[in-house]
C-alpha cells in the first residue's frame, strides 16, 4: 500500500463516529470562563469541562481520548482500595548538573502528587491481580529519566519475581534531556528488564496513551506481548515537527494516531476507555490467572 | 589526555577526511564479506553487516556507515538507519548467536532516521526491539563508537558487553542542536548545548556507559587513520578474547548489570 492510500485507509478510520455522539454545543461566542470549557486539540469542538469530564474526558465529538492525571486512570482502572504503591519514595537528582532541573522537578511534584512522571504498583482489575504503571504527562512530559526508569525496571523485576502480568499505561515525550546520556541508558535498562519478564514466562500488556513518543516508543513501549491503544491518540517515534522539518510539507492530522499505528501493524487493538478494565480483566482471565475474592 | 571541549570534538568528528567504517573494515578485519537485507522488507545501506575475520576470531561486524562524499551519503542516508538498517542488525546478530561469533558492533550515527517511511515502518518498534534482544544475546557483544553516537539510533547497536569510544567520539540523548532550540528556542547555541550535555568520553566513562577509550592519533583520526585503525584493532582483539572466556550466565549477568545500575536517583 503506498502512502497515500494509507493514509486514506487511516482517515477513514479516523474520522469513523459511530461512537454515539450526539451533537454538541460548540458556542463559542458565549463568554464563558476558560476553565469551564474543554477544547478538543483533535477537533477544535468546544464543550462544557463537566460534560467532558463525565464523559471520563474523552471528547464527545470526535472520540479523542484525552490526558488522564495518574490519579484519574488509577481510579478508572484499578479496584477501589487495592493499589499498593511501590518505590513511592525514589526521587531525582542532576546527573549532569542541568540549569534548573531540581527547580522543574520540584514544582511537578508539588502539582502532581506523585515524585516522578510514572506512579507504580501492585493491584487487582475486576478482581485479577497485576503490576501496573501509569505515567502521567503532567509530570514533565512524562520524560524518562533515572526515577522513571528505575521504577519501571523495579516493577517488572517485582513482577518476574512474584509471577505477576505488568500492565503499563504509556505516555511520555521521550527521553529526558535533563538528564542527559544517563536517560538514554533508561531505555537499555527497561528494555532488559521486559525481556526477562517476558523470558520469565511474563505477561505484558502495553496500553499507549497520549502521547506516547521518542524513547518511550522505542524501548518498553513496544515491547509488549499485547499492545493496546486509545483512540485517536499520538503514537510514534519522531517527532511531528521534525519530520515535517525534514520532508517539507505538512503532515496530515491523522499521521501517528493510534488508527495509523494499528493499519501499520504496531498496535492490537483499539480499547475505548470505557471498556479498558473489561478488556484487561479478560486478557488476564485468558492467560490462566485467578480471580481474587474481594476482600481477600 | 584529551583536553578538547566537546565542541571541539564534534569539529573533529565533522571532518570530512575522518575516516569511516569504509576505511576501518577492511584495515581491522579480514575475508569480511557483506551480508545483505532484513528479510521482511529491503536492505538499509546505511547499516553495513557482515562476517569476518578478527585475527583469528570469526565474528559479525555491524556498522553504520557515513559517506565522505555527497553521493555517498546519498546512498547511505548520511548513516541514519532506517527500521530495516536496525532489524537487519539484529537479523546478523541472532545469526551470531547460533554460530557462536562474538558480534562487533561500530556505531556511528546522528541518529536513526526521522520521516514518514520510517515511522509507518515501526522505528521505535524496531529500535525497541533490538535493545531488548542484544540485552540477551548469548554471545560477546563489544560496541565501538567511532564518531557520532546520536540518541536511540546509536542506541540500538550498543546494548553490550563492552562500550568503546574514539577518544574525540561523542554519545548523547539529543543533539546539541536539538537541545538548544529546545531549550532556548535557538539552535545557533549548539556549540553552549554541548558542553552542557556532556557527551565526551571522559564523561561517558563517568556515567559507567563507556568502559573504554581508544586513543586517537593527535588532530584526530583523520591525520593518521591507519594508526586509529590499530589503535581499534588492538582493543577488539583483546576485548573479544577476554569476553569469549567469560562463562555465558555470568556474561548475560554481567550485561544486565552494565545498564542495570546506570541511574542517579535518592530514596
Ligand atoms: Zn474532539
Amino acid at each position: 500500500m503506498d502512502i497515500e492510500e494509507l493514509f486514506k485507509v487511516v482517515k477513514a478510520r479516523f474520522t469513523d463516529d459511530s461512537h454515539g455522539s450526539s451533537e454538541k454545543k460548540e458556542k463559542t461566542d458565549v463568554e464563558i470562563p476558560q476553565d469551564l470549557l474543554f477544547k478538543c486539540p483533535r477537533c477544535s469542538g468546544v464543550f462544557y469541562n463537566d460534560e467532558f469530564v463525565n464523559n471520563k474526558k474523552v471528547c464527545p465529538k470526535c472520540n479523542y481520548h484525552a490526558r488522564l492525571t495518574w490519579q484519574e486512570r488509577l481510579e478508572m482502572t484499578a479496584d477501589e482500595g487495592s493499589f499498593i504503591p511501590l518505590d513511592e519514595n525514589l526521587r531525582s537528582l542532576n546527573p549532569i548538573c542541568f540549569p534548573r532541573y531540581e527547580e522543574k522537578v520540584r514544582k511537578c511534584i508539588d502539582e502532581c502528587e506523585t515524585n516522578e512522571a510514572i506512579v507504580t504498583g501492585e493491584c487487582t482489575i475486576r478482581g485479577y491481580r497485576c503490576v501496573i504503571g501509569i505515567m502521567d504527562s503532567h509530570f514533565m512530559m512524562a520524560s524518562m529519566g533515572s526515577v522513571v526508569g528505575e521504577k519501571i525496571t523495579r516493577a517488572f523485576e517485582y513482577a518476574t519475581k512474584k509471577k505477576l502480568p505488568v500492565i503499563m499505561f504509556t505516555a511520555s515525550g521521550g527521553a529526558r534531556m535533563q538528564e542527559g546520556i544517563v536517560s538514554l541508558m533508561q531505555m537499555a535498562k527497561t528494555s532488559g528488564a521486559v525481556k526477562l519478564h517476558s523470558d520469565a514466562g511474563g505477561l505484558y500488556i502495553a496500553v499507549m496513551t497520549d502521547p506516547t513518543t521518542g524513547g518511550v516508543t522505542a524501548s518498553f513501549a513496544s515491547l509488549g506481548d499485547i499492545t493496546i491503544a486509545e483512540p485517536k491518540v499520538l503514537i510514534g517515534f519522531a517527532g511531528r515537527r521534525v519530520i515535517q522539518d525534514t520532508i517539507r510539507q505538512r503532515l496530515p492530522d491523522d499521521f501517528q494516531s493510534a488508527e495509523f499505528q494499528q493499519e501499520c501493524g504496531f498496535v492490537d487493538m483499539i480499547v475505548e476507555r470505557g471498556m479498558m478494565r473489561k478488556r484487561l480483566s479478560n486478557i488476564l482471565k485468558l492467560h490462566g490467572f485467578p480471580k481474587e475474592e474481594k476482600g481477600k | 589526555m584529551n583536553n578538547l571541549s566537546a565542541w571541539e570534538r564534534m569539529e573533529i568528528v565533522h571532518n570530512k577526511n575522518r575516516p569511516t567504517v569504509n576505511d576501518y573494515i577492511p584495515a581491522i578485519f579480514t575475508r569480511f564479506m557483506e551480508f545483505h537485507g532484513d528479510r521482511l522488507f529491503g536492505d538499509d545501506a546505511a547499516i553495513i553487516g557482515g562476517i569476518g575475520f578478527l585475527s583469528d576470531v570469526p565474528v559479525t561486524v555491524i556498522a553504520q556507515v557515513k559517506g565522505k562524499t555527497l553521493d555517498e551519503n546519498r546512498r547511505t542516508n548520511f548513516s541514519m538507519p532506517h527500521p530495516e538498517g536496525y532489524r537487519k542488525a539484529l537479523r546478523l546478530a541472532k545469526q551470531a548467536e547460533k554460530f557462536h561469533r562474538p558480534v562487533i558492533c561500530l556505531v556511528d550515527t546522528p541518529g536513526a532516521y526521522c520521516g514518514i517511511e520510517a515511522e509507518k515502518r515501526g522505528q521505535g518498534e524496531a529500535i525497541a526491539k533490538n535493545l531488548a534482544e542484544f540485552m540477551t544475546l548469548k554471545t560477546p557483544v563489544v560496541s565501538v563508537v567511532l564518531g557520532e553516537g546520536g540518541s536511540g539510533g546509536a542506541l540500538a547497536l550498543a546494548v553490550c558487553d563492552e562500550l568503546a569510544m574514539l577518544s574525540n567520539a561523542t554519545y548523547s540523548v539529543i543533539s546539541p542542536r536539538g537541545a538548544a532550540s529546545i531549550l532556548w528556542k535557538d539552535g545557533t547555541k549548539e556549540k553552549e548545548a554541548a558542553e552542557l550535555l556532556k557527551i565526551t568520553a571522559e564523561d561517558l566513562m563517568r556515567f559507567g556507559v563507556c568502559d573504554k577509550i581508544i586513543n586517537e592519533p593527535d588532530g584526530g583520526a583523520q591525520t593518521n587513520p591507519e594508526q586509529a585503525a590499530d589503535s581499534i584493532y588492538e582493543y577488539l582483539v583483546d576485548a573479544v578474547s577476554r569476553l569469549k572466556t567469560v562463562p555465558m550466565e555470568q556474561l548475560m549477568e554481567n550485561r544486565y548489570n552494565k545498564f542495570r545500575k546506570i541511574g542517579m536517583f535518592t530514596e
